[in-house]
């Protein structure tokens, strides 16, 4: 019972960060139906940018507040991911708008490839841990076993970040007139652009509100792991993918949906089953749901036109 | 930043002039973009001491990043404004030239390429030991020539899946991986010699393809591409886990040599250079090694010719082209897409039951996710469906990085710790997102017909379609 | 009432919904052994969904579509796999939106449609491989067969060209064509005059009758220009939102209240005012 517990507050913190890369993949496939491969790297990026800048502030500019740094870190980040994600799409997928079909995943995959070697050469391949930070818990319960189910500030920090940052997002895509020129693309691209819609913003604010998202992630998962390393996107993007597959590729509640449940089976699966295979299982799950269910829980099905 | 405004561009048929004001304004943004891009990912590099971690600023290093985006910028703004005078200039051959179809690169290629390539290929070690002078020294080019047979085949492998039946799979490595380990297993745990283990390893290669080409079947575009990749990352992390079967991570060490059908390249009584009464020498090993992958290369390059003129074949380009089409015609677009998957992972079984008698060792880590993209890399880069292409892809994108090699003077220039051949990778990302902007189907990207009444003509690419899976 | 007689298509109680959509509701009617029979109606009457149903690519909510062969058995077509109604019983299509392999030469398109023969020929390919059996012979009867419907259209000049190269109304023949060498009992054409001009259209009126006095083939088609309808066919059902509200020779659909009521767009209420007025 303990341990249940304790993983559900595990799984439900790593089911956050995925569920906030997630919609960076749903976002983009839902607008220009292309899976985004290079999405993990952009998050495995955003996380040395929110390293790089968190040791400028607490070692040489001397911040004492850790709180107080890592809201500017993760402002940081989310303004320079976000750069980057809108020259990704500049530089590697909007020449190919119109091109086969099947050259923007190519592309993506290159950039993947770019990135991460791009960071591995420009840092080193060593894991690049931080100072550690806020490691104070609080102890929910004890258990009869003097097992104690605790939940760290760390993880009250990131699920709270999440929901204020997912509220923020959401209101932005359902309430102002980009989430409209935004959705008027993913219905008919061509037809948005003869009623006024500059197609090429709408879709590079796509991808920098994906970038700012995972730079969030990114932060987020610096502050719990401590730890980030060149080939730390790859796993974790192939995740949020089958998050945002699981939760209805377009739709942003599934993709968090997706997410907090993708972060439970692989806590839970680590937990009871077997650590070894954890990732097994993770693109075991990913194959299973695009097979037998591949407009996810909240997605629309798509029916065969002869 | 890579394609540039159009200057000038509605002034119809005045002739186009360079703006070199608003280049460089546009530069400049470039540059501002990249000095932005930089931050902090170039301008501080983490280092690491004992468990501390501080940052070693590096500003000079985004100076020189920041000119080169600036200045490529500029060229390709020049560049652009040059085309475009070219285009705006009336020229009087122009209609003379357009009029008359030039042969297409296919035709071109194919009527003095490939005999050349062939010849090449069949002579190649004695080119080179002519070239170097020696055996010994010529080590160094035929092994980077086996290298590059083995992509070529299995860029051929899987050129059926994704160039002819148009189902793109981004986890061919996996029969690789099957194929190796069926050796590796099959030689170590019974003894079977190389020519029992390498028919039965593209069996399990293809059989395997069936396997896993059953569940996708479905599926199309890109979450097949995403389900192969997924499956090809399972076969990896099971072999990495499976320790009792597979030894794990560590891999599998100690496989048998390749024997010339029994006689060992050894220089003891009963080898290979005793039996034909010759002297030994390390590289004989190494030759017999090219031959028998140039042999298998060829070998799949005749069964896919083959079989493009059968009915197979002809269903496989058909149900790229149009899978409803089929399915009206009485096609079984099941049973056809899991040939496709069979053979194409057939040939990945052969080939990596060589990979595994050539290394004489495996480990899960020779099949990730990469070597699936590299050998993706080669069969889009060729043209998909060219066989010829894909031969030449393979070439350039395997051989071409070893030029890196040999750069090493430039760490003169860069400091004694750079290394060129650490930017591999890096340039290959980029070449994929190159290729894709400037030449999305490939090098060859015409088609040539199975068949023909009066006279065989390449089919453009236009036309072609690249499948919905 | 020769459909009724000897039909070659048996439709019963067809329904076909689409979640809480009814695209065919309780549909019932016989296409005639021989016949062409044309099915008009108002765009979305659920025309192309019956099409689906009976090539296969949609499975039946509820009914059954049987073929009689030509020796009395039958065959229930929603219960085979898609691509058995073409090879095993024997019916072919062509699509509103032409569906030809645009990247294939003209005579490859239509080596694809005898797949299955040439499969049988080539041992399952296993023979082919190896360059065995009757491949060469059977293969050479193929381009025979593909020569001579590429005479009959009229395309034999263009063979070598590919199918995306041709103009409009050259690839609605050739998709024709190419599903006659699959060499159907019943041939179901989507639209086929439309897009055609008043020449092209009289050139398919004219492959149609051929089709069905040279080769037996009975024909079932979807048409909204009235000039084929009536010109070529010997049985008109007529449907309207899903149901058949008529069925009958084209005369006596063209005299149908009914009829006329769904074309006109007439209120339910006023098709027996209409009926009044027109003395039916």
């Amino acid at each position: 019972m303990e341990i249940f517990v304790q993983q559900l507050i595990n799984g439900l913190t790593l089911g956050s960060i995925y569920g906030l890369i997630a919609i960076g993949y749903t976002m983009v496939f839902g607008i220009i139906g292309m899976v985004n491969f290079a999405h993990g790297d952009v998050f495995m990026l955003s996380a040395f940018i929110a390293l790089i800048f968190f040791l400028i502030l607490t070692t040489w500019l001397g911040m004492s507040s850790i709180v107080l740094a890592l809201v500017i870190v993760m402002v940081i980040a989310m303004v320079l991911t976000s750069l980057w994600g809108w020259a990704i799409e500049r530089v590697a997928y909007r020449p190919l708008r119109g091109s086969f079909r099947l050259a923007p995943l190519i592309s993506a995959i290159g950039v993947s490839i770019f990135l991460s070697n791009f960071v591995q050469v420009a840092q080193g391949a060593r894991n690049k841990p931080t100072p550690p930070m806020m490691r104070d818990v609080i102890v929910l319960f004890q258990g009869e076993s003097g097992y104690n189910v605790v939940l760290s500030y760390k993880q009250i920090v990131i699920m709270a970040t999440t929901a204020v940052l997912l509220a923020i997002f959401w209101y932005l895509v359902q309430k102002t007139s980009l989430g409209r020129a935004q959705r008027a693309c993913e219905q008919d691209r061509k037809m948005a652009a003869l009623l006024g819609i500059d197609v090429d913003r709408t879709i590079s604010l796509t991808f920098v509100i994906g970038a700012a998202l995972a730079a969030v992630a990114g932060t987020m998962y610096l502050l719990y792991y401590g730890v980030v390393s060149f080939n730390d996107g790859f796993v974790p993007g192939v995740k949020a993918f089958t998050a945002a597959v699981l939760g209805g590729i377009g739709s942003l509640p599934g993709a968090v949906l997706g997410g907090l449940i993708i972060g439970l089976i692989e806590t839970f699966w680590s937990a009871y089953f077997s650590i070894e295979y954890k990732d097994v299982a993770a693109f075991s799950i990913l194959a299973i749901v695009l097979i037998f269910m591949p407009s996810g829980i909240l997605g629309r099905p798509e029916v065969e036109k002869v | 930043m890579t394609a540039p405004s159009t200057i000038a561009a509605d002034d119809g048929s005045a002739p186009v002039r360079f703006d070199l004001v608003a280049a460089l304004k546009d530069s400049l943004k470039a540059g501002a973009i990249a000095f932005g891009l930089s931050i902090p990912i170039l301008a501080f590099k983490t280092e690491q001491s004992g468990g501390d971690i501080f940052l070693r600023p590096r500003w000079g290093l985004v100076a020189v990043f920041v000119a080169i985006i600036f200045g490529v910028r500029l060229l390709q703004h020049a560049f652009h404004a040059t085309k475009a005078y070219r285009l705006a200039t009336p020229d009087a051959h122009q209609a003379t030239e357009f009029v008359h179809a030039e042969p297409s690169a296919f035709q071109k290629v194919s009527r003095f390429g490939i005999p050349f390539f062939l010849g090449i290929a069949i002579s190649f070690p004695f080119l080179i030991y002519l070239i170097q002078g020696g055996l010994d020294q010529s080590r160094y080019w035929v092994d980077l020539g086996i290298l590059i047979l083995t992509y070529v085949m299995l860029g051929w492998g899987l050129n059926i899946v994704v160039g002819l039946a148009g189902l793109l799979d981004l986890g061919y490595v996996a029969f690789y991986a099957v194929g190796a380990y069926s050796y590796a297993l099959l030689s170590t745990t019974f003894g079977l010699s190389f020519w029992v283990c390498l028919p039965l390893a593209g069996i399990l290669a293809a059989f395997w393809g069936i396997i896993l080409g059953f569940p996708v079947l479905r599926l199309r575009g890109d979450y097949l591409a995403i389900v192969t990749l997924a499956f090809g990352e399972i076969v990896r992390l099971v072999l990495i886990n499976w320790t009792d079967l597979t030894n794990g991570g560590a891999g599998i060490s100690s496989i048998p040599r390749a024997t010339f059908f029994g006689l060992p390249f050894s220089s003891g009584e009963d080898g290979f250079a005793a039996f034909f009464g010759i002297e030994y020498h390390g590289m004989q090993r190494m030759i017999f090694l090219y031959y028998l992958i140039l042999a298998l290369a060829l070998l799949t390059n005749f069964v896919t010719m083959r079989l493009r003129k059968l009915p197979v074949g002809r269903a496989w380009e058909a149900l790229r082209e149009d899978e409803i089409a089929c399915r009206s015609l009485g096609i079984n677009t099941t049973n056809t897409k899991l040939t496709a998957f069979a053979i194409g992972a057939m040939f990945g079984g052969f080939a990596g039951s060589f990979f595994a008698v050539r290394q004489g060792f495996v480990s899960p880590e020779s099949f990730n996710f990469l070597e699936s993209a590299i050998i993706l890399a080669i069969v889009v880069l060729g043209g998909m469906g060219s066989q010829i292409g894909v031969a030449i892809g393979a070439v350039v994108l395997v051989g071409g990085p070893e030029i890196l090699r040999n750069l090493g003077f430039l760490s003169a220039v860069f400091g004694e710790s750079f290394d060129p051949n650490e930017y591999r990778l890096l340039l290959f990302g980029m070449g994929m997102v190159a290729m894709m902007v400037w030449r999305p189907r490939g090098l060859i990207s015409e088609r040539q017909p199975s068949v023909f009444l009066k006279e065989s003509k390449a089919i453009s690419s236009s036309h072609v379609k690249e499948g919905h899976g | 009432m020769r459909w009724l007689k000897d039909p070659i298509l048996d439709v019963q109680h067809l329904t076909m919904r689409f979640g809480g959509l009814v695209a065919i509701n309780d549909l019932s009617f016989m296409a005639g052994r021989g016949d062409i029979t044309a099915l008009i109606g108002p765009n979305g009457a659920g025309k192309t969904t019956v099409f689906n149903c009976i090539t296969g690519f949609y499975k039946p909510t509820e009914g059954m579509i049987a073929l009689r062969k030509p020796d009395g058995s039958h065959m229930l077509l929603e219960r085979l796999p898609g691509f058995s109604i073409n090879w095993k019983a024997k019916v072919a299509r062509t699509f509103q939106n032409i569906r030809l392999f645009s990247g294939m030469t003209v005579l490859e398109n239509l080596l694809v449609a005898q797949h299955n023969s040439l499969m049988i020929a080539s041992g399952f390919t296993f023979l082919g491989v190896l360059g065995i059996g009757g491949y060469r012979k059977a293969e050479r009867e193929a381009i025979e067969r593909a020569t001579y419907w590429l005479e009959k259209i009229d395309l034999i000049d263009r063979a070598d060209d590919p199918a995306g190269d041709l103009p409009y109304g050259a690839q609605r023949r050739l998709e024709i064509a190419r599903a006659m060498c699959t060499d159907p009992l019943l041939l179901c054409l989507d639209e086929p005059a439309a897009g055609l001009n008043p020449r092209e259209s009289l050139l398919l009126n004219e492959l149609l009758l051929s089709i069905r006095k040279d080769h037996g083939t009975s024909i079932l088609l979807i048409e909204h220009d009235m000039s084929v309808v009536m010109e070529i066919s010997d049985h008109v059902v007529v449907l309207d939102y899903g149901t058949k509200i008529s069925d009958g020779t084209p005369s006596e659909i063209r005299n149908d209240p009914r009829v006329i009521a769904a074309y006109l767009g007439v209120a339910d209420e006023e098709i027996e005012q209409v009926e009044a007025e027109i003395g039916a």
